[in-house]
């Protein structure tokens, strides 16, 4: 198996806080991976630093091959790696529908010109990825809302729309920031059987951070556990439950 | 006041309303996507006007040429403008990038002080715009008519681009959530300067517009029209196409009709608009198409 994501010692300053200290992951195809830590220890920050939202201090990010240090997000996205957000961010004036096509439309290269005239090509292309999007949708059960408006939809549909629109930007790599915030536990079992159907429907590569302990101990092949931006244990779900550091960092020495 | 003045008026009014219209969609699409006063956007107007100028009388090039030349410059000078000004600002905090605007404002306008002569200007406007057609006892200038004709054509170009291409889906989600836009893949520096473009453009239409409604050039020539577009668009609710149309075509009635109908107030023309800012800023904060959202942060 070969690694699709690895981070080499990276740093992110903010002034003088260490928000992320050699962050050294790697990510191998098809894995899916967990990122684990106390609120505050820069798990979504390690999110932006690979997805180009914010440029490491220092160290280097390698994706698929691809230096993708200090590359900006739109480029790192079109290279496969796309994510959701710990608070869902969709395109609130835009429908269901639309919300998926922004994501295709722009991994396809047209232009104004071909748009306005309409060429057969341009059309084909348009049904295409109008079909995709309504498979898409399908995938995630929201087909029959596809024209209601994103923020209507009730909060589980909205991660779950959320997803649909990471998934239409083709991604090798897809990172779910908390998909477990706010469910309940039978909305979680059903998550993580999603999570486990699109990994392997879409061939992707997993990297999520979550609280749900079982939804990460129930997916997770091997997790990092991050404190106060500092990586302090990697391993199996088996071996981050006995580590003591963990147990210290979760619950406070005694 | 009988009916013949009235809709006299009422055609003076619908013309200068409609350019107010075009200039506020400038202020109203770029505040949209980067929530950013473009405070040179009436100068962008006004060198829209001047190079249209410089091409029919100094390089006596075809009036048609002359004008798309100065449009096509324009837009590329709106878009220099964020190149310059604004998106090297992009991170810093929005009270830097207004002073910059500010600043751009002032220099373009100094700027064309030394270039373009302090002195007014008159435009030279062709027979077929300056002509009077009578419509039962109605005076219509030419410009007047196409005035109105230009900015309904514009406008539908302009929301088809928003609603129906590519191009317009992503400028809608950079202005909804520009972060998430970039991890949709869109090119938001790409999206921003397409923005600048269409604002500029429709500023240069607006400029060459205005100089054949009321033929005089001069640098300052973009500050109040600028001013009370700005107002136009805070009014119709910024960030919306159809309020910045609205607030553009209600501020021309309210200045027109006002005069019309209580002519000793003609001195205080300029005013009108800002006394329609306070009002509606006290009843309706966000305009009166605007929607109400919290503070993004």
């Amino acid at each position: 198996m070969s690694t699709l994501l690895e981070t080499k010692n990276v740093n992110k300053k903010f002034g003088g806080l260490a928000a992320v200290t050699e962050l050294n992951l790697r990510v191998d195809e098809g894995e899916i991976i967990g990122l684990i830590g106390p609120n505050g220890a820069g798990k979504t920050t390690s999110f932006n630093l690979i997805t180009g939202v914010y440029t490491p201090t220092s160290g280097s990010i390698t994706f698929a091959g691809h230096d993708i240090t200090g590359m900006k997000p739109h480029g790192i996205t079109r290279l496969g790696v796309a994510r959701t957000f710990q608070n869902i961010r969709l395109f609130k004036e835009m429908s269901v529908l639309e919300n998926v096509l922004v994501a295709q439309h722009m991994r396809m290269g047209t232009n104004i010109l071909e748009a306005t005239l309409r060429l057969p090509s341009y059309m084909k292309r348009e049904r295409h990825i109008h079909e995709r999007a309504r498979t898409l949708l399908a995938e995630v059960g929201l087909s029959e809302h596809e024209n209601a408006k994103a923020t209507s939809l009730p909060y589980g549909k909205q991660r779950r729309l959320e997803i649909a629109r990471a998934l239409a930007t083709e991604p090798k790599l897809l990172f779910l920031d908390e998909p477990a915030a706010g469910m309940n536990p039978q909305e979680s079992v059903e998550l993580m059987e999603f999570i486990l159907k699109i990994r392997d429907q879409f061939k992707l590569t997993i990297v999520l951070i979550e609280h749900h302990m079982q939804v990460v101990m129930g997916v997770c092949k091997r997790l990092y556990v991050l404190d106060y931006g500092v990586t302090i244990a990697h391993g199996t779900p088996e071996e981050i439950q006995n580590n003591p550091k963990v147990i210290e960092a979760y619950l406070g020495v005694e | 006041m009988d009916l013949q003045t009235f809709l006299q008026q009422f055609v003076n009014a619908l013309s200068l309303g409609s350019l107010y219209a075009l200039i506020a969609i400038g202020y109203t699409m770029v505040y949209g996507i980067l929530r950013l006063i473009n405070f040179a956007h009436g100068d962008v107007f006004m060198i829209g006007g001047y190079l249209a100028f410089y091409g029919i009388s100094t390089f006596v090039i075809p009036w048609w040429l002359a004008v798309a030349l100065a449009i096509a410059l324009t837009t590329l000078f709106g878009v220099g403008l964020e190149r310059a000004a604004y998106r090297p600002l992009r991170d810093s905090p929005r009270i830097s990038i207004m002073i910059s605007a500010i600043g751009a404002s002032f220099l373009i306008e100094n700027l064309a002080i030394v270039l373009f002569d302090a002195r007014p200007k008159a435009f030279p406007v062709s027979d077929f715009f300056a002509a009077n057609y009578v419509f039962s006892g109605v005076y219509v200038a030419g410009i007047s008519l196409i005035i109105p004709l230009v900015t309904i054509v514009l406008l539908a170009v302009l929301l088809w681009i928003v609603h129906r291409t590519k191009t317009g889906m992503a400028m809608r989600a950079v202005s909804t959530d520009i972060d998430a836009a970039r991890l949709m893949a869109i090119d938001v520096d790409r999206i921003i300067s397409i923005t600048f473009a269409i604002g500029s453009a429709l500023a240069a239409i607006g400029g060459i517009m205005w100089a054949l409604k009321y033929p005089r050039l001069e640098p300052l020539m973009g500050i109040m029209p600028g001013l009370k577009c700005f107002i136009a668009a805070v009014v119709g609710g910024i960030g919306s196409i159809a309020g910045a149309v609205l607030g553009g075509l209600l501020l021309g009635f309210i200045e027109l009709m006002t005069i019309a109908f209580l002519p000793e107030l003609t001195g205080y023309k300029d005013a009108f608009a800002f006394v329609l800012l306070i009002v509606v800023l006290l009843v309706k904060p966000t305009g009166l198409l605007g929607k109400n959202q919290g503070e993004k942060v």
